[in-house]
């Protein structure tokens, strides 16, 4: 449910991937690459009859938010699904090596924001679009390591699943809204390979309760929570400091820590109210019923704060 | 995949200094079109690939509406279709016109 | 099961490699008159939180001892453990927190080296395998991203016509030789030939090689990924080329 004060706000979830790059950033600041004069397109779709996209669903360039420099890059989730493929892995990762490569000179960006929303891998090109997943956490990790934040940005239509969800994980800062959804196997593919009664992908309050945006920031799985308008994307993009975990054995030994206890704490739950009563929370049945102001400031009091990613 | 060209002849060339503008996503029942402006002619060339085949006289038809209401001389249309409704695809050239006569 | 077999072909020279828990292995062994150290998952296990974390356990464990030893990862896994509770829990995040592991070691100075005896699919393969520097791919190797019937239900074609295509390209085909040819397998070998544990020692004398990502050079060189290598390319140069004009600040 979108609550009726976000309602005449643009909505992250329901615009495309270039509305939301240009509410993102600072206005007439974006710069694009490769951008669809260009046609750096998908070779592979007319093998299978697809029309292809100018910009092959991935948009990237640099700009700026409150003057400061980014680099960003947007997966258009509505063509294909928003898949990691040969082209939109490749344009990607040559924006984050050159990120990575530029950090330090004057061409030097301050944070990447990486508005993800996908299936996962493209299947007409599975092997190009996994080798892209795998470059993809490589060259995020190598920005990492340059001393560059790579921040995801999670809410649109399709979410963040497949090797997209290990992509938002491979990040140092995760910001999600209520409808952002992360997950590696997708509820239908779940269902089709377990069969329903193990997860039920028609089950919309399930699939939400297991994968979206509210379990995903109260279990640690993200960061920040945002409601689902661009303006506070945009807000909380213009926040993330650079006090974000830097890519370290020690932050990785933090983090073995954190997955390991709640392996341990929750490992036994098959579903979010158990987690939630376990962990104290007042309303442990209730948290998808909350309006959005009740539930950040829930989340303000008892959400998992960590600096382990 | 059908791949066809439509060329026809505006009354004026567009205003505007916009060198391109995108609208749209190839999403189910949607479709991209990318205007490219080609100098001061009169001439509207449309390049389009479409999903659904067999539709040649209804983009011709929407192309020649198209052209009439905005007189778009010059332009350089090129549209990625993926099974759009014809009032889906005059509404996208309307809004990529918009854009092209942006006046920065 | 331990590989006993793969281990004693790669390893002539001794090991002290033991069965863990959750189908994991782990312990020393020599190669080329070098220590080194050997992780693994077994039995085609799929991958889920409670695996991920005890191998990423190990591996921040050997970055830890500060030994510098490479590393040799021998996989047989399958594809990441479908289940609505390991999602529930953030599958995503044990995955991505076991590749970040081997990322990191790499990045430490520990030379990574997969060896893939068995099947590795789509999240399970990124977090494992495709995460080490080098991956070679022996006697039952059978990396994939989907199965072709999967693939032909999410593409809506008939089996059959996309067995066809696979003939085509070895873009989504699975298998050894399709991944080999984006640039994924580095080398395949054959246990039978008597010069595993010799081309091992070998790969392991490499100076750690500098860390960076070349298989998409690889790809290109070997027709599997014609243009990720030159469009990753166009973006860096037209990046590092667009004039910054930053306002305040």
């Amino acid at each position: 449910m979108i609550p009726e004060n976000v309602m005449n706000e643009p909505s992250w979830y329901e615009s495309s991937a270039r509305a939301r790059i240009n509410g993102l950033l600072d206005a007439d600041s974006f710069s694009e690459i490769l951008g669809p004069v260009d046609r750096v397109m998908s070779p592979h779709l007319a093998l299978f009859d697809l029309p292809p996209a100018f910009d092959d669903g991935m948009i990237i360039g640099r700009g700026s938010i409150d003057g400061r420099s980014v680099a960003v890059a947007a997966q258009e989730g509505q063509f294909m699904g928003g898949t990691f493929a040969e082209v939109s892995g490749a344009k990607l990762v040559g924006l984050l090596r050159a990120v990575a490569r530029s950090a330090g000179t004057p061409q030097a960006v301050s944070t990447v924001f990486l508005l993800l929303d996908t299936g996962g891998v493209r299947l007409q090109e599975a092997n190009a679009g996994e080798m892209a997943v795998s470059e993809t956490i490589r060259a995020i990790l190598d920005v990492r390591k340059a001393g560059v934040p790579v921040v995801a940005l999670i809410g649109g239509r399709a979410g963040a699943f497949g090797g997209g969800g290990l992509v938002t994980a491979c990040c140092s800062h995760i910001i999600i809204s209520e409808q952002g959804r992360i997950s590696v196997s997708g509820p239908e593919v779940i269902e089709t390979n377990k069969g329903v009664e193990e997860f039920d992908s028609r089950d919309r309050a399930l699939v939400w309760r297991v994968t979206g945006g509210r379990s995903r920031v109260l279990l640690g799985g993200a960061d920040a929570y945002v409601k689902g308008d661009i303006a506070s994307f945009r807000k909380s993009a213009a926040q993330v400091s650079n006090s974000v975990p830097s890519f370290s054995l020690q932050t990785l030994e933090q983090e073995q820590e954190r997955l390991e206890q709640r392996l341990q704490a929750y490992g036994g739950c098959r579903d979010t109210p158990e987690i939630w009563t376990i962990a104290g929370l007042p309303t442990p049945d209730g948290i998808a019923d909350l309006t959005e102001d009740e539930f950040i400031r829930l989340l303000a009091k008892e959400g998992i704060r960590h600096d382990a990613r | 995949m059908e791949k066809f060209t439509i060329h026809a002849r505006a009354k004026a060339t567009l205003s505007g200094k916009s060198a391109n503008a995108i609208t749209g996503v190839v999403a189910s029942g949607n479709l991209e079109i990318l205007f490219e402006r080609k100098g001061d002619s009169l001439d509207v060339t449309v390049d389009v690939m479409t999903a659904s085949h067999g539709y040649q006289p209804v983009w011709e038809a929407v192309i020649k509406d198209f052209v009439e209401r905005v007189s778009p001389g010059g332009m350089h249309i090129a549209i990625h279709d993926n099974g759009a409704r014809p009032d889906t695809v005059l509404l996208r050239l309307m809004q990529g016109a918009r854009l092209m006569e942006a006046q920065s | 099961m331990m590989p006993d077999n793969l281990i004693s072909v790669l390893f002539p020279e001794g090991h002290s490699l033991s069965s863990g828990a959750e189908n994991t292995l782990s312990g020393q062994a020599r190669s080329g008159g070098k220590d080194v150290e050997v992780l693994g998952i077994n039995n085609g296990a799929p991958l889920g939180p409670e695996t991920a974390i005890i191998l990423a356990g190990h591996v921040l464990e050997i970055i830890k001892s500060n030994s510098k030893a490479p590393i040799v990862f021998l996989i047989n896994t399958a594809s990441q453990r479908m289940t609505r509770r390991d999602e529930m829990l953030g599958l995503n995040e044990y995955l991505a927190h076991l590749a970040k592991s081997i990322t990191l070691a790499g990045a430490s100075g520990h030379r990574t080296i997969s060896v893939l005896y068995g099947t590795a699919a789509a999240g399970a393969f990124i977090a494992t395998a495709l995460a080490t520097q080098t991956m070679i791919a022996v006697d039952g190797a059978h990396p994939s991203v989907m199965d072709l019937p999967s693939i032909a239900r999410v593409t809506k074609l008939p089996l059959d016509v996309l067995a066809e295509k696979a003939k085509e390209t070895p873009v989504f085909a699975p298998g050894v030789e399709p991944l080999a040819a984006t640039g994924a397998v580095t080398e395949i070998w054959k246990l039978s030939d008597g010069q595993c544990a010799e081309r091992l020692s070998v790969l392991l004398a490499d100076e750690p090689v500098s860390d960076i990502d070349t298989r998409d050079v690889l790809g290109a060189s070997r027709g599997g990924r014609k243009v990720a290598l030159e469009i990753a390319k166009r973006v860096e140069d037209a990046f590092l080329h667009i004039s910054v004009s930053e306002k305040a600040g």
